[in-house]
């Protein structure tokens, strides 16, 4: 699943420590999403989303195969 | 955060407690009764009930660390898990069948299964991990 995480992070000058703190996840974890070797559970992904003030499907899009 | 790393410190060093609480009685039981209490029945099997009370704490606080690990923890120590308990069995038994076929030549000992346990489990850990990194 691809996503916009980095982006919109960096771009709001927040680390990976910070964006993890928030979330309630590890770094490592916000850092396997952000290099899409990890997909969010679903409550993950609503808060990120609600975080970035964004719809589910406008943070994260799905590619098959 | 740091509510969260304080709380993953108190579960680390609980389960460490539990775990060398648990080798130290697994240690008493084992050499107590000759060493210590000349093989009396009742100390024997006391060291061996609380050695086993050890060991259902030292896995409660193990279910307690992994309840607090976050969801991509969680699947790296699940796969790892399944790893370690398919080879366990299967690596057991073969172990096992080498054994009643006197195809070595000491006999089979669960000491080994347990360290072969425990660094199959180490190691599916680690690999996991790198891969998600």
């Amino acid at each position: 699943m691809k996503n916009r995480i980095r982006g919109l992070r960096t771009e709001r000058g927040m680390t990976q420590e910070d964006l993890a703190e928030i979330i309630g996840v590890s770094r490592q974890t916000i850092n396997a999403i952000e290099k899409e070797k990890f997909d969010p559970s679903l409550p993950t992904a609503f808060r990120l989303a609600r975080l970035f003030d964004l719809q589910i499907e406008e943070l994260f899009s799905y590619e098959q195969g | 955060m740091e509510t969260m790393k304080l709380e993953r410190t108190k579960r680390v060093k609980k389960l460490a407690i539990w775990t060398w609480s648990w080798v130290a009685t697994m240690a008493i039981a084992t050499f107590g009764p000759e060493f210590i209490w000349d093989n009396h029945p009742f100390l024997t099997t006391f060291a061996i009930l609380v050695n086993l009370a050890n060991g259902v704490l030292m896995i409660l606080a193990n279910r307690d660390l992994f309840n607090h690990f976050d969801e991509l923890e969680k699947k790296i120590h699940l796969e790892s898990l399944a790893i370690t308990l398919g080879l366990a069995v299967v690596v057991g038994l073969t172990y096992s069948l080498l054994d009643t076929t006197n195809m070595i030549e000491q006999n089979a000992q669960i000491s080994m299964l347990v360290m072969f346990i425990g660094l199959t489990y180490l190691t599916s850990v680690i690999i996991s991990t790198l891969r998600y990194k």
